[in-house]
């Protein structure tokens, strides 16, 4: 198969076209029809799997395009089929939000396909300005989608506030970008790993505007600041969206800089990222336990885990990638199976987001509320679960790479951690129950019975994912 | 020899219950008969399929039987079980358990009792497997994962504070955990595999050792209870159903004394004899100390719980000592612990079914209307006590004479300790018992039941066997424990000799 443009293979970029090409039709297709966000969407899901099937059925190996600017290696494709499934759950799970009649947004769906497209290439970037080119799309789709409910203050104002501070960011990651560029005199990250063996202060400076830039993307401390604001007034499966999908590419492409581009000064980013893990870590346990909103606290939860994941890239092993890589698989199924119980919580056609909305939902509603705690002590952690797993791969990497106070902190932080989550099974196990919910969705339950499932029988069989991930770790060195 | 993976069956068999019971789910009177029915058949089941390991055990030979192993999560992480002489009383003692902790709450428990099953009988399957898992990360998933049910025994039916008591449990018990954790990843780094009898073949570096052994102490000195961690016990007790306070009693803690007789002493045998003196230490003071708290307690649950941290001193003491009598005396105080404390807490929890109150105070004179209950409570209180010919005694003999081998201060002043347990454990029972029945609410009390006199008799009966004829759980243990002390001996004469050549 032969498929050339101007001299430059097509082929790796076959799946972002189709993505992209497809998303446009969407648009016309809602623009011109009538009543059309049903069929957008479900459309728009359809377009999800072909692009995933299309990515599985790219020729194995490592292929680039575009002079090298352009990787598609199995790192990208295993973080690409989760971005994927993330987003596609995302849109299964509104499917309520855009049922409301008064709502009619077609573009909703545009913007997360246009979205995770922007996601597919940040993956896939081989040098700053691919990278940047994917992360902008990514995030000036996510600024709309976060407004999206247009007649809600609090939605707008999460919008308005995650554009302002992402502006912010990603000035700060283009200044380091482009004092990158001035000290290495490329681009391209294989350019930069062989002019950067050793960190002279303009490189490492460049480096750490960039770090900055990527940490605001996967909202670790110390810049987290928007995340719970945006969580707690983005429409509900937006925070879902912005909870799985993005960190998945964010989370990928702080990887890939860090152990493609800078390989031969780990220890100069090191301490930066092990900074970033324990500050994420500790804010993330402790500023949950305050908090009375689901989603707000989920806000903090995934600062934490984010920092759980970046114990894994901070060993800067294949172990160590290969951590992150199992961590992020085993959040985005948590996440979302979290999320299709926030969805849930409906009382009288009223959506409730209080922690103490959950009182007594054993009682009221067993299977929803047993999935639902075993997703807590999931992302608390507690063996059997596949969070316990999660956890498991990225300190093992760090023990290996002698990060012990890292462990030992991040340890003492998980048990901070499942304190507010024991809270939450508190509140549906020992409490007297409220009035009972709505009936849960279809599609709500489709998603929980999923991701539940995935949660509580990993153990069983870990083989596959665990495999995956080490050849798509291996891929980067 | 096997050709089924029988150990298999025994773990996960009460998950299979559990299932039974989620199937047959529904909230009228019929579906938690059949709760309780299926519970009770399932441990009974369990127990009697846990009869063929001791029916088919070679007690002579010391290495791990019934050993089955699959592929699991990466090379060197595997799904690896087996028992020897020193897991096999506790996977025995908690088959042999759970049937009890179901009878006991047949009548005790009317709130969601299907679930209530359910928690029970996959913390059944958590519990065996804990004893007998070969590999340390299979270890820690069944070890951690008693958590769960536990947390939500004790926290859904459980007494008026039992969400403090829950929740203690629960992060003292994790935070201990997450330290072991990282241990047992330092190991897989340092061997390249976590399957525990080859580790316990393989050197382990001086400064890993103490650092190993610390955080395995960490962890298991929550669980055993050990002071000073122990406060999250009395609170653990106090609140659960009795039923929950009975495992917790006799068998989690005993997860702590194992914990250190299958790593700590054959994987770092040299960090082991380095912190024995600590050991010493903190039994000697747990086993006074609580004893003195014990004397002060208004509760009677608590009481017992105070005893229970009393005794695990006996055993940490007897472990640590590293002698033949110690380790055996530790087993066999371990087992022992688990049928008396275990019987208490039933005893117990009989009067609090009929009084709901388990202050010590509302009660007394119960000799007059429960002659029965009276001779039953005595049996397990002069257990309790370590009186000779009932297990108690064996145990803490045992201990003792190890120890005394070792460090006759540590020995003399555990042997004043006894002399406290019987002064709270006597005390109790004659405030309980004897006297003039006075109280106005005492005069209508009941005797046992015949249900109640099922779950007592037969703890009776093996109190006083063991008390008299220990040889059946000393020969299980014999050869596993020989092997331990020669390991144990040789890796520190190994350093002494050494450390005199240099």
């Amino acid at each position: 198969m032969s498929f050339e443009s101007a001299g430059y293979q097509l082929l790796p970029v076959l799946p972002e076209l189709v993505l992209a090409v497809g998303a446009m039709a969407l648009l016309m297709l809602g623009a011109y029809g009538k009543e059309t966000t049903r069929l957008v969407t479900g459309l728009a899901i359809g377009l999800l799997v072909v692009v995933g099937a299309l990515e599985l059925m790219l020729p194995a190996g490592k292929l680039t395009t575009f002079g090298g600017s352009f990787i598609v290696d199995d790192f990208a494709r295993f973080l690409k089929i989760l971005t994927l499934i993330g987003s596609a759950a995302t849109l299964i799970l509104s499917a309520e939000f855009l049922a409301d009649p008064s709502r009619r947004i077609f573009e909703y769906a545009i913007l997360v396909l246009l979205s995770t497209l922007g996601m597919m290439v940040l993956i896939s970037a081989g040098d700053l300005i691919m990278l940047y080119l994917g992360l902008e799309l990514m995030s000036l789709a996510l600024y709309v989608v976060a407004a999206s409910n247009r007649d809600n203050a609090k939605s707008t104002e999460a919008g308005l506030k995650y554009f302002v501070l992402g502006a912010l960011s990603s000035g700060m990651l283009l200044y380091g970008a482009s004092l990158i560029y001035g000290f290495t005199g490329t681009v391209s990250f294989a350019g930069i790993a062989t002019a950067a063996k050793t960190g002279s202060i303009g490189i490492v400076f460049g480096l750490v505007f960039l770090l900055a830039g990527l940490c605001f993307k996967v909202s670790a401390v110390p810049f987290h600041m928007w995340t719970p604001d945006v969580y707690e007034g983005a429409p509900t499966p937006v925070t879902a969206f912005f909870a799985s999908a993005p960190k998945v590419a964010a989370l990928a492409v702080f990887t890939r800089v860090a152990l493609t581009a800078f390989p031969g000064i780990v220890s100069e980013w090191q301490q930066i990222v092990v900074f970033v893990a324990i500050a994420s870590m500790v804010l993330g346990s402790f500023a949950a336990i305050g908090q009375t909103n689901i989603k707000r606290l989920m806000a903090y939860s995934s600062i934490g885990h984010m920092g759980f994941a970046l114990v894994g890239l901070a060993a800067g092993t294949v172990e160590g990638a290969q951590g992150v890589l199992v961590y992020i698989s085993i959040y985005v199924a948590m996440t979302l199976g979290t999320f299709a119980v926030i969805l849930t919580m409906k009382r009288n056609g009223q959506h409730v987001e209080s922690i103490s909305d959950f009182a007594g939902l054993s009682r009221t509603n067993p299977l929803l509320a047993f999935f639902f705690a075993m997703l807590l002590f999931s992302l608390a952690g507690v063996p059997p679960l596949a969070g316990f797993f999660g956890k498991f791969y990225v300190f093992v990497a760090a023990i290996k790479a002698n990060l012990f106070t890292l462990a030992v902190i991040g340890v003492v932080a998980s048990v901070v951690g499942a304190y507010y989550y024991l809270t939450i099974i508190k509140v549906m196990y020992f409490d007297e129950p409220l009035a009972k919910l709505d009936p849960m969705r279809m599609e709500l339950r489709t998603v929980l019975a999923v991701a539940g499932l995935f949660n509580i029988f990993f153990f069983v069989y870990p083989g596959p994912l665990v495999s995956v991930a080490t050849s798509a770790a291996k891929s980067l060195f | 020899m096997t050709t089924w993976p029988i150990l298999s069956v025994v773990t996960f068999l009460p998950v299979v219950g559990a299932l039974l019971i989620y199937l047959s789910r529904g909230d009228d009177e019929a579906a938690r008969r059949n709760a309780r029915w299926i519970a009770l058949w399932t441990t009974l089941i369990t127990f009697a399929v846990s009869l063929i390991l001791v029916w088919r055990f070679d007690a002579a030979q010391p290495d791990f039987q019934f050993v089955e192993k699959a592929q699991w999560l990466a090379s060197g992480i595997t799904y690896h079980m087996g028992v020897d002489g020193i897991s096999l009383p506790f996977v025995i003692l908690t088959t042999a358990l759970m049937p009890f902790c179901i009878i006991a709450s047949w009548k005790s428990i009317t709130q969601r009792v299907g679930e209530y099953m359910m928690a029970f009988l996959l913390l059944e399957t958590l519990m065996i497997g804990t004893f007998s898992a070969l590999d340390l990360v299979l270890f820690y998933l069944f070890f951690e994962g008693g958590l769960i049910p536990m947390f939500l025994i004790i926290g859904v039916w459980g007494g008026p504070r039992r969400v403090y008591a829950s929740f203690k449990f629960f992060l003292y018990t994790l935070l201990g955990s997450v330290l072991m954790l990282l241990a047992i990843m330092a190991l897989y780094w340092n061997a390249g595999t976590t399957d525990i009898p080859t580790l316990m073949q393989t050197a382990v570096p001086r400064s890993l050792q103490t650092w190993a052994w610390l955080a395995f102490f960490a962890s298991f000195a929550v669980k055993m209870p050990m002071w000073p961690v122990h406060t999250w016990l009395p609170d653990a007790h106090v609140e659960a159903p009795t039923a929950g306070s009975v495992v917790l009693a006799a068998i989690l803690l005993k997860m702590g004394g194992y914990g250190f007789l299958r790593f700590s002493l054959p994987m770092f045998p040299l960090a082991s004899h380095d912190f024995a003196p600590l050991i010493f230490g903190m039994s000697v003071i747990a086993i006074i100390y609580t004893s003195l708290v014990a004397l002060m307690q208004e509760d009677i649950k608590k009481l017992i719980a105070y005893s229970s941290v009393a005794h695990m001193g006996f055993v940490t003491m007897g472990i640590f000592a590293g002698t033949t009598q110690g380790f055996a005396g530790g087993v066999f105080q371990m087992v022992s612990h688990g049928i008396v404390s275990g019987a208490l807490f039933l005893c117990v929890g009989i009067v609090y079914d009929r009084m709901h109150t388990r202050e010590i105070a509302a009660y007394g004179g119960l000799v007059n209307r429960m002659p029965l209950y009276a001779v039953v409570f005595m049996v397990f209180t002069m257990a309790n006590v370590g009186l000779p010919g009932t297990s108690g005694f064996v145990g803490e003999f045992l201990t003792l004479v190890g120890t005394f081998k070792v460090s006759i201060p540590t020995a003399t002043a555990a042997t004043l300790g006894v002399i406290l347990s019987a002064a709270y454990a006597l005390w109790l029972y004659r405030k309980v018992v004897f006297g003039k029945l006075t109280k106005p609410s005492l005069a209508s009390i009941k005797d046992l039941t015949l249900r109640e006199s099922l779950t007592l008799v037969p703890l009776l009966f093996l109190t006083i066997l063991f008390g008299v004829y220990p040889k059946p759980v000393l020969d299980m243990s014999a050869a596993s424990v020989q092997q331990l002390v020669n390991n144990y001996n040789t890796a520190i004469t190994a350093v002494k000799a050494a450390a005199l050549l240099q």
